[in-house]
């Protein structure tokens, strides 16, 4: 029992976090059909804007639960930022090439961005643990954990659940739909496509943006980071489909559980058990478990 | 007649100074040494930079005549080298393509550096095709030596069997009723030889305690390790063995120490010497500490002039005391000025191999037999400690240091580290 709700745990645990920012990839997917390789960028500047700004602020004496603030403040700032300049400087001139084209455009931007951060942070880690010593250790399952990393999964339900509002019981949500299930149709009953992109851009980033605030107190944030979490990003987004925000979750939750299950039982095949799940879903549904309907145009 | 005599005579001088002239224009006044470190990537914080560090800070002393004695004498055979720092990120592919370019293109006259063992162990093939000179610094796998005869590669620092060995002969004294033992490595070269030559050794001399069958190999660079701790903390072993290194070590001293799981377990960390400096009182009391050597932290007050000019040098120019890594490239840097010393600055790369095949060096630290691998690789003590944070100080010192003479940690020549350990380590002389 106690081996059960530890596995339980530690997969909902990396399930949260694969979610978080798995959810931004797939929205900007859905919505405007660009795989955005630059989305490991903003998972690494989140984090690195959020260890920064929590060691000057512990430095300077402030106390450690503004470090919750900043985590929010570091993710909103560099999605509405990069989200925005991005947009609008550069994808937006390339919405009528190519799909590949634009991968490739921002699979530069990623490295270019991955290059900026050593710029402007250096080559040094950077440690934020502030927020995780803040709020302690509990023992469940006959083991410790670090309540920090238990908080992972409430904030992730709690993106899960806004998600869900704002596609299903806001006009915004409606506008998205209708952009999603045809993008021509929407131009033409007046809906603002190009707000529609920017827009959702810009929330894509901020939830890349979160997942590397959130966990940058528990990680050494190092240059690099954002090209792990991208290669899981789309392990999950391709298992749920890719624009679906129930199919990132599902995905989210299988690759999280398995891999734990994987980790406690046969540690040999952790490596091997995210990209055995995503080349079986490839097999028998390459469309992934949960890919919105797509329209048959005449 | 006597005009015959003085014919010969000028003859003879102007055939002396052509050939002196011949010389002078043969020997360099400058060489270029390319070193390759992580520059960028999780490792270069807490590797690649103090390497690299360690690396210029030994070359410049050397071009400007500032080593203490006996390497006073000024630049690698008297010529003034120029390091040319390479990012060693990137992996392998990329790392060999890097190397053909610096051999073949830019002409690099040697290779002094290398973190990773997948690096060394791709790269080693390759400096043999094209017969160039070089010098691993740290990479640790013992397969460089073991599976091949080298001519042109050298390693002038001990190989992962050395600080496994170690490891477990240190545990078998400090933990005698050690009764299991499991371990994180990453998946990879340096893990996997790391964990089997420490759990062989383990084996051997403390057979009544047992391995679990649940150790754990994440990918390099991972990161997070959550559902690890929460395995390893389930498991009876009262043991954790590490090899991690970079940001991976950090990441997991941070994430387990925030799970209590150094005051459940001991934690043995083999490459852990690199967190020391940089953790400050975030590094847990209490782990069994290693530098891969006689490095970092646990030499740090050896009184030799080299190792107090090291120390003291490095503190000035860099504001924080040297770690194993800054150690390692040191001394492969001054490997290559006693090859370039001996065989000249316009020796071909056959003549500086033989310069340094096989010889005893004095090194910062510690005195450096080059006597495996047909001698091409190192061998030296290894030593390994406890930590404590002096509150005094604020700073991270380890006790119960001990070190092991390196007969005592590596097979001897001709004997592969494997069938040396399962053997029973026999001929070691501890």
């Amino acid at each position: 029992m106690e081996t059960f709700l530890t596995i339980l745990l530690d997969g909902l645990q990396f399930s949260s976090y694969l979610f978080i920012v798995s959810a931004g990839l797939t929205i900007i997917f859905g919505v405007m059909k660009i795989l955005n390789v630059a989305h490991g960028s903003f998972y690494a500047w989140g984090a690195y804007t959020a260890a920064f700004f929590i060691g000057k602020f512990s430095d300077m004496g402030m106390p450690d639960a503004m470090g919750f603030l900043i985590i929010i403040a570091a993710a909103i700032v560099v999605g509405l930022i990069l989200g925005f300049v991005i947009e609008q400087g550069i994808l937006k001139y390339m919405y009528h090439r190519d799909e590949v084209l634009i991968v490739l455009a921002t699979f530069g931007l990623f490295l270019v961005l991955e290059d900026i951060i050593l710029i402007a942070f250096g080559t040094d880690p950077y440690f934020a643990y502030q927020p995780m010593a803040l709020l302690d250790s509990v023992e469940l399952g006959g083991i410790i954990r670090d309540v920090y990393g238990l908080t992972l999964i409430a904030v992730a339900a709690l993106v899960a659940l806004g998600c869900w509002y704002l596609l299903n019981k806001t006009k915004w949500g409606t506008l998205l739909k209708a952009v999603i299930y045809d993008r021509e149709m929407g131009i033409s009953m007046g809906i603002n496509v190009p707000l529609v992109y920017t827009l959702t851009f810009i929330g894509g980033a901020i939830l890349g943006g979160l997942g590397g605030a959130y966990i940058a107190p528990t990680i050494s944030v190092a240059p690099g980071l954002g090209t792990e979490v991208i290669v899981l990003s789309f392990a999950v987004v391709v298992v749920g489909g890719m624009g679906s925000i129930a199919g990132a979750a599902i995905g989210s939750i299988i690759i999280g559980i398995l891999r734990a299950l994987a980790v406690h039982e046969l540690p040999q095949v952790e490596l091997f058990v995210v990209f055995a799940v995503m080349a079986v879903v490839l097999v028998f549904r390459p469309e992934g478990l949960f890919a919105p309907a797509k329209p048959r145009k005449i | 007649m006597k005009h015959n005599y003085l014919a010969r005579a000028v003859g003879l001088a102007a055939i002396s100074a052509m050939t002196l002239g011949a010389g002078s224009a043969l020997a360099k006044d400058a060489i270029t040494i390319a070193v390759p470190s992580f520059l960028t990537g999780g490792a270069a914080g807490p590797f690649g930079i103090p390497a690299m560090n360690g690396a210029k800070m030994v070359a410049d002393a050397i071009n400007a005549g500032k080593l203490p004695a006996p390497y006073d004498s000024k630049g690698f055979g008297g010529a003034t080298a120029t390091i040319e720092a390479i990012d060693e990120g990137g992996g392998a592919t990329k790392q060999v393509a890097e190397y053909r370019n610096l051999v073949e293109k830019r002409g690099v006259d040697a290779v002094v550096g290398y973190i990773s063992s997948g690096n060394c162990q791709a790269l080693a093939p390759i400096a043999e095709e094209l017969k160039q000179f070089t010098i691993f610094a740290t990479c640790g796998t013992p397969r460089i030596f073991e599976e091949a005869p080298r001519k042109y590669v050298f390693r002038t620092m001990g190989h992962a069997t050395a600080d496994n060995v170690a490891a477990a002969m240190y545990v078998k004294e400090k933990y005698p009723d050690l009764k299991g033992y499991t371990g994180i490595n990453q998946n990879y070269a340096w893990g996997q030889d790391s964990w089997r030559d420490f759990d062989l050794t383990l084996k051997q001399i403390m057979p009544n305690s047992m391995a679990s069958d649940k150790t754990q190999f994440p990918k390099i660079f991972a990161g997070q390790y959550g559902s690890e701790i929460s395995a390893m903390s389930l498991d009876k072993a009262d043991l954790i063995h590490t090899s991690f290194w970079g940001g991976d070590l950090e990441a997991f001293i941070f994430q387990g120490n925030a799970r209590g799981l150094f005051k459940k377990k001991i934690g043995v960390f083999t490459v852990g010497g690199t967190a020391a400096y940089r953790l400050g009182k975030k590094l847990p009391d209490g782990l069994v500490l290693g530098a891969r050597g006689p490095y970092g932290i646990l030499v740090r007050d050896r009184d030799s002039a080299l190792n107090q000019w090291f120390v003291n040098t490095y503190k000035n120019l860099y504001g924080t005391y040297p770690s194993g890594p800054a150690y390692q490239y040191g001394q492969a840097i001054l490997a290559a000025k006693i090859a370039y010393d001996k065989a000249g600055s316009d020796a071909s790369d056959e003549a500086l191999g033989d310069a340094l095949r096989g010889i005893t060096f004095e090194s910062f630290s510690t005195t450096v037999e080059m006597s495996l691998g047909g001698g091409h690789q190192a061998v030296t003590e290894n030593g390994y400690g406890i930590t404590k944070y002096d509150d005094e100080n604020g700073e991270n010192v380890v006790t119960d240091v001990k070190f092991y003479p390196g007969s005592c940690i590596m097979p001897p020549e001709g004997v592969n580290s494997v069938d040396w350990i399962k053997g029973g380590m026999k001929g070691a002389k501890c």
